[in-house]
């Protein structure tokens, strides 16, 4: 309760600051409006509508444009201008290279954790166990890219577990990396567990072990460009309140 | 000349002109040569002119007698069918790539029949990204053959054919020769086109570089982690289309 209090109080001093943001009608939290366009990670794509669904209902004023895609992607269509009011990343470097263009408002804040899974075809074919029937030669691995947060953490657990494998194709998100195995075109990839509960029956997911598991982490940040600061503000508090971490939590994610 | 045709005219020009202007001048010249020997450059150049041309060489091999059928052979639902095999030069060519997955993939119509017959797979691999191309560019190679059929004088084959010359030689000895500049024209547009594909490419076949990520793939990866590298990258391309259409330009632009 003192979260949502401290978040309609951080709105009440923003909506008394900001001119463009219209003043608050007689007692009820909704002094926001506005259009907010959120750059996300594929992999927020699903949690992200419903956390936007729930803060629209709390403040109908407030719209959402989502823009998902593959997290370098975001931030170099952010480095080339494209309007976004909040980003929502699915690593910290990626983070970390929007701080350095200089074009975050303030410090990013993790909102959630991820873990990943293989994910393989239902009924799993071709007995895929563990991180190293990934390396054998009648399996085809596919991978998101190098840059993308999930292809990096992919990596990483494949070393860990001391696997040598080449991806037959690097995917520009996680996302696709799903569908290719979906469509049965690929024997397995690793994907974030939020990614093979949102797939439902489409695919099956084989849990890695904790001393091999990566624990990927989600940080997001107002930009500085957004003539929205207030609203995007008020969302990134909703991400991490109570409410909001129940939300992502029905979907697969872990506390921040 | 009324001004304001003069000014939209004007508007329309600088409108084509500025991306070029964009590219020519944000191209880092001084380590242009550095970025195109890169090994990664260099491989996607490499496997580019290797793709680009086998599906032109694909497109000659079916193109042209599907383009003398057309021209030649009256049958019922000719036009229907002509119409169905130059979809590809409208059809959005991710939707091509689907569409190729759905037939040529590995539960595919064909792709199973040739996975489980012949242990034969087609997404992710450089014959993958060679159909993708073939399937794009292919019409325009049928179209141009066909269209120089149709307007060359048939007299010359009635006359061999009088002077006791076989079907065949016929075709190999007069007709080939007079379509010379129609097929060479058909060839120069598919190819460029094979070059400049990505959507059917991306999607049927993959990214892997060296085996399925061309000049086009590259590009648009590069942009996210070397930008600079795929201006250069994008500037090898523009030259090659403006080597294209001045190749051509005697046949669509007169003699300008």
């Amino acid at each position: 309760m003192t979260r949502t209090a401290a978040l309609i109080a951080s709105a009440f001093l923003a909506a008394a600051c900001g001119s463009s943001v219209a003043a608050p009608s007689q007692g009820s939290p909704q002094p926001l409006s506005g259009n907010l366009s959120v750059f996300a990670a594929a992999s927020l794509t699903d949690s992200f509508k419903a956390l936007g669904h729930s803060f629209h209902q709390q403040y109908p004023g407030v719209t959402f444009q989502f823009n998902f895609a593959g997290t370098p992607t975001l931030v170099t269509q952010i480095e080339q201008g494209a309007r976004a009011d909040v980003f929502a990343s699915a690593d910290t470097a990626n983070m970390d290279r929007v701080k350095a263009d200089g074009m975050a408002a303030g410090t990013p804040r993790v909102f959630a954790r991820n873990r990943l899974e293989i994910a393989v075809a239902p009924g799993n074919p071709k007995g895929i166990h563990e991180l190293k029937d990934l390396g054998r030669s009648d399996v085809i691995y596919i991978a998101a890219g190098p840059t993308v947060p999930a292809g990096k953490y992919a990596a990483q657990a494949l070393a860990k577990a001391g696997v040598a494998v080449t991806p037959k194709s690097l995917e520009t998100d996680v996302k696709s990396v799903l569908s290719k195995i979906e469509l049965g075109e690929a024997d397995g990839g690793i994907v974030y567990t939020t990614d093979i509960k949102a797939a439902g029956a489409k695919v099956l997911g084989v849990a890695i072990p904790d001393q091999t598991n990566v624990v990927a982490t989600y940080p997001i940040v107002t930009l500085k460009a957004s003539p929205s600061f207030a609203q995007a503000e008020a969302f990134i508090a909703f991400t991490t309140s109570s409410q909001g971490q129940a939300t992502l939590e029905s979907f697969g994610f872990l506390p921040a | 000349m009324p001004v304001f045709i003069g000014l939209l005219a004007a508007m329309g020009a600088v409108f084509f002109l500025l991306p070029l202007a964009g590219l020519v001048v944000r191209t880092p010249w001084a380590d242009a040569l550095a970025e195109l020997a890169a090994p990664e450059t260099l491989e996607a150049l490499r496997l580019s002119l290797v793709a680009s041309f086998s599906a032109t060489a694909l497109a000659l091999l079916m193109g042209v007698p599907l383009a003398w059928v057309y021209a030649r052979i009256e049958f019922p639902g000719r036009s229907l069918l002509r119409a169905l095999t130059t979809l590809p030069m409208v059809l959005p060519p991710v939707v091509g790539g689907i569409a190729l997955l759905l037939a040529f993939g590995r539960r595919g119509l064909v792709g199973g029949w040739l996975d489980s017959s012949f242990g034969i797979t087609l997404p992710f691999t450089t014959a993958g990204a060679v159909m993708a191309e073939t399937f794009v560019a292919m019409p325009f190679l049928v179209l141009t053959v066909e269209a120089g059929l149709r307007t060359m004088d048939r007299r010359y084959e009635e006359a061999a054919r009088t002077l006791g010359a076989g079907r065949w030689t016929v075709f190999s000895r007069v007709t080939m020769p007079l379509i010379a500049p129609s097929l060479v024209a058909g060839a120069v547009l598919c190819w460029a086109r094979a070059l400049g594909e990505f959507g059917a490419t991306i999607t049927f076949a993959g990214n892997f570089p060296g085996v399925t990520q061309t000049m086009p793939l590259a590009v648009y990866l590069l942009l996210e982690t070397n930008p600079e590298a795929s201006f250069v990258l994008s500037l090898v391309l523009l030259c090659v289309s403006v080597g294209v259409l001045a190749g051509l330009r005697h046949r669509w632009l007169g003699s300008v």
